[in-house]
């Protein structure tokens, strides 16, 4: 996290959005993490998905727990409410914030050690609540605060800067989140901007809990050979069963059907998900064959990317418990309290 | 039998069962029954953590005076389980009696000679009549019930319409208890004579109403705007939650959508039910949880962040015997350390100390209105005590002009207007910033909340003079807490006197007879019922005011005291300490035996407690 505010000055022809929003509108303080890092990307990317979604920068909530990954949103968004909450927790805080007003859109920042390791349950949870977000780990299978020990997401055989073996089965968040029921399940790589930042457009449009894991190398701690969360390696192995397009539920639909290039999926909020497939007969709203798929890939050592699963009816949390359209927060002492006629009421009834 | 006991609207009965046998119900109804004839009754459940099986018990005392703790010994004992025959027996009053089911024989040597035994065979009357095992296990309960009532004058009419409240609509129901009742009445009118011990109508009663704690607090909650309540079950509070449920879905559904304005999530621990309420918190809802120490230990990270990031919570902790599990179903006063300084780091959070389930209501209302107005998290301490048994309590009162007072919220408008907003800015000099809601304002009252150190403008800071001067204005806004919290109530001899006892929560009742037994023998006390903390002037000033000030509570450590010692310059020498702590209600004649002890000899006794139940 950084004091240091970005210079206001711009180019004064910087394109706006229907919001008249330039880029420049979406952006937050000046990165303090490593040159070169995935996660800046990420929050590139993040920057982008908003501008193109037209969304009030104002209206979203960014949440995120302890680590490189969870400082980054101070370098995003800068007009929105940021929180960083404690080591891993921040899915009970996302989940809380929501209930108080389910007006905002919520965005989950978090990393492989806050998730993955410390965070786990509460990661599981919030994704098996149906929690209305978008949950980004910032995947770089390493700890970088504290200067390179493997995380929970850090494959098996990989080796640390040292050269140390990891001997520990990794965890996949990506097939985690596919058993415990995400609506949402996507993989991408900080190094594909042109992957991501559709993928990041479509999850905040999803309405349920849409999860994303981005592969974000680590350029101090996790580049280097051996490594299987490295620029190099990713580049490598990386097979992306789609490309994705969304257009938003205002602007008209047109998208190349061709057939068997091609796949639409529309979501709850109308918007469209038009989806180029690259993998061959893959469905994403299949759920158990997205695990397969993922299963079979992962024993080839191929890092799949791309929007895996989706459920375009999903619910959400507030849809589970029958909230009231109006954000719970907005409610006032009349809409709260029953007052002293029933007060009245419940003393007789305690004699 | 000459030297029995005769007391008429003054005496303890306790009820000896077996976990898991349905006779919570029956209990509960012989207590409701004497309050129902205009007499107060103080009534304990003592129970095991255990489904079926293991010994409990149920503790009531018919007050006339309006005695409302623990007295201390049994004048009428129920001996339903042979597992704890002896230790019952042994616990009765000289001159006291023992109601038994005397299907089977007891041999002589199983009695005392200075009790009466009154033998019902409800066994066998039972099984005359029930052919169903459970059938004959809970008309076992009805029958004695019955029995008791014939013994100790307790109208049956007042029972019969107790059972026709709770088994409302259920006609064959009614029926079947009525009859079973009648058995029992029926057998004692045949065989046996009323008691010394007697029940009569009377009008001592008045207004009250008769709730647990736990159940109040709920309601509290519901009154104090609560919105969002995440919790994970654990004894004893999960009643709180499971009574705020029932008040939401009465009071709080949309009548027109019958959608819920509430939001109620059981969690996955307690970690992430403060979590839940911490992000509801920052985002503008009244939202609590509900727990017991071992909630709080684990809750403790995230309510230093409460603390620190200063985001409005209130935790509902009804208190059990500790540490570790220690014992989950008996009560203690026990967390308040924990609590007051939860956290790593230095914090300090105010807490609110009920003394009944009237004030549970009244204070879980008004922590909401705290929290919101100090911007962080209130401890309302409950016990077990309050919070799982049925006490008589003042009437429920809600004044209808009162607004929730949401503090110090910077508004759209007013951001707009261009006022300077610093998130953590000492304004008005109270310790106490002002606050945006996300989302508010497009352009304005954004900041980034973190547990990290920032300066006055939430921006992210690691200068030795800017943590300091956040650490100090905190310091100033636990200062400005004081006037908020409810002030000590003072309760003064009759005669002037140098000797004083402070004494909060559960203890309250059982203190105040206590000091009426001292006063009886001359020993005369200044008291003062600590509410709240931090503590006010006029605790410390109380102290200053006598030379010697008992501090009574229901821990090991002494804990309240170790809180005013820490929080005052104080002499720790003035304050001895009077503690009870084996998870059982203190009792009036422990606290008047362990100060009068103290004050009539040159050596102070040992503070250890009565024996166990």
């Amino acid at each position: 996290m950084t004091y240091l505010l970005k210079p206001r000055l711009h180019h004064p022809s910087l394109a706006a959005n229907e919001l008249g929003f330039t880029r420049r509108d979406y952006e937050g303080s000046v990165s303090t993490l490593c040159a070169g890092c995935g996660h800046d990307s990420i929050s590139a990317a993040i920057i982008q998905a908003c501008y193109d979604l037209n969304l009030p920068p104002h209206r979203l909530a960014k949440l995120s727990g302890i680590g490189c990954s969870s400082k980054t949103p101070d370098y995003f968004l800068g007009a929105s409410h940021g929180f960083n909450t404690v080591h891993g927790r921040m899915p009970s805080v996302l989940t809380g914030a929501n209930l108080a007003n389910r007006e905002l859109i919520y965005l989950g920042v978090s990393g492989d050690g806050d998730s993955a390791s410390i965070g786990l349950g509460q990661f599981a949870h919030a994704i098996r609540r149906g929690v209305n977000m978008t949950y980004i780990v910032e995947n770089n299978g390493v700890y970088g605060l504290t200067k390179g020990q493997f995380s929970a997401t850090s494959d098996k055989g990989s080796k640390s800067k040292k050269g140390v073996e990891n001997h520990d089965s990794a965890i996949d968040l990506v097939s985690l989140a596919l058993q415990l029921g995400a609506t949402f399940v996507a993989r991408s790589f900080s190094g594909d901007k042109a992957q991501l930042a559709p993928l990041i457009r479509a999850a905040l449009a999803h309405k349920g809990a849409a999860f994303i894991d981005c592969v974000s190398p680590c350029v101090q701690f996790n580049n280097h050979a051996g490594s299987t969360k490295s620029y190099d390696y990713v580049r490598e192995h990386n097979e992306a069963v789609n490309r994705l397009d969304v257009i938003a539920k205002r602007a008209p639909i047109e998208v190349d059907y061709a057939p068997g290039t091609t796949t639409t999926v529309t979501q709850h909020d109308g918007s469209v998900l038009a989806l180029h497939k690259l993998a061959e007969h893959y469905d994403p709203t299949d759920r158990i064959a997205a695990m397969t798929y993922l299963a079979q890939r992962q024993a080839q050592g191929e890092v799949v990317t791309g929007l895996l699963y989706v459920d375009p009816e999903a619910s959400d949390l507030h849809d589970s418990l029958d909230t009231v359209e109006r954000p719970l927060n907005s409610l006032g002492g009349p809409d709260l309290i029953p007052g002293s006629s029933v007060l009245a009421k419940i003393n007789a009834d305690l004699r | 039998m000459s030297g029995s006991l005769n007391l008429t609207n003054d005496f303890v009965v306790k009820f000896a069962n077996v976990n898991g046998s349905g006779s919570a119900s029956a209990n509960s109804m012989f207590a409701k029954s004497v309050l129902r004839m205009g007499v107060p009754v103080a009534a304990r459940n003592i129970f095991p953590s255990n489904i079926q099986g293991l010994p409990t018990w149920y503790e009531v005392r018919v007050t006339g005076d309006g005695h409302l703790g623990r007295r201390g010994g049994v004048d009428l004992m129920v001996a339903m389980n042979p597992q704890t025959w002896d230790r019952d027996i042994a616990e009765i009053e000289p001159g006291g009696y023992l109601f038994y089911d005397s299907t089977k024989a007891m041999p002589e040597s199983k009695f005392r000679e200075d009790i009466t035994v009154v033998g019902v065979p409800l066994t066998r009357i039972c099984n005359e009549v029930y052919s169903v095992p459970r059938e004959r296990q809970l008309f076992k309960n009805i029958i004695y019930v019955g029995a008791l009532a014939a013994l100790l004058g307790i109208e049956i009419e007042v029972i019969e319409t107790l059972l026709s409240e709770q088994f409302a609509g259920k006609d064959r129901l009614i029926k079947a208890n009525f009859e079973a009742l009648h058995m029992g009445r029926d057998y004692v009118k045949a065989n046996l004579k009323p008691l010394g011990l007697q029940v009569r109508r009377a009008d001592a009663v008045g207004d009250r109403i008769y709730v647990e704690g736990n159940s109040a607090a709920a309601l509290g909650a519901v009154y104090g705007g609560a919105t969002v309540c995440a919790w994970y079950p654990i004894t004893p509070s999960t009643s709180v939650v499971e009574a705020f449920m029932d008040y939401c879905a009465e009071f709080r559904t949309d009548k027109e959508t019958g959608q819920a304005k509430y939001a109620i999530v059981q969690a996955e621990d307690e970690i992430a039910s403060i979590g839940m309420v911490i992000g509801a918190g920052w985002n503008g809802a009244r939202a609590f949880t509900a727990t017991s120490g071992p909630g709080v230990s684990l809750m403790t990270e995230f309510i230093g962040l409460s603390y620190f990031a200063e985001i409005p919570a209130v935790i509902i902790d009804v208190q059990r015997g500790g540490p570790s599990t220690g014992m989950p179903t008996r009560t203690q006063q026990a967390d308040l350390i924990g609590a007051a300084y939860a956290g790593h780091g230095d914090t300090k959070h105010p807490m609110l100390l009920p003394q009944d389930p009237g004030e549970c209501f009244e204070m879980a209302a008004l922590a909401f209105d705290l929290s919101d107005r100090l911007q962080t998290t209130i401890f309302l301490m409950q016990d077990l005590d309050i919070g799982m048994n049925e006490w008589l309590t003042e009437p429920f009162k809600w004044d209808d002009s009162r607004n929730l007072d949401r503090g110090k919220v910077m508004t759209y408008e007013e951001l707009e207007a261009g006022v300077d907003f610093g998130r953590y800015k000492d304004v008005d000099g109270d310790g106490i910033p002002y606050r945006t809601y996300p989302g508010v304002h497009p352009s304005k009252g954004a900041y980034f909340t973190r547990g990290t150190s920032r300066n006055p403008y939430a921006r992210y800071s690691e200068e030795g003079h800017v943590y300091v001067d956040n650490m100090q204005r905190l310091l100033r806004k636990f200062e400005t807490a004081k006037s908020l919290i409810p002030a000590p109530v003072l309760r003064k001899s009759g005669k002037a006197t140098r000797t004083g006892v402070i004494y909060f929560g559960s203890t309250t009742p059982a203190m105040h007879e206590a000091l009426e037994i001292l006063e009886a023998k001359g020993m005369h006390l200044d008291a003062l019922r600590v509410r709240g903390f931090p503590f006010s002037d006029e605790v410390y000033d109380f102290i200053a005011a006598h030379d010697r000030v008992f501090v009574v509570e229901q821990n090991r450590d002494a804990q309240l005291r170790t809180l005013i010692v820490n929080e005052g310059d104080v002499d720790p020498g003035k304050l001895p300490p009077v503690l009870h702590y084996d998870g059982t209600p203190i009792t009036a004649r422990f606290i008047a035996a362990e100060i009068g002890a103290r004050l009539g000899a040159a050596a102070p006794r040992s503070p250890v407690p009565e024996a166990a139940e």
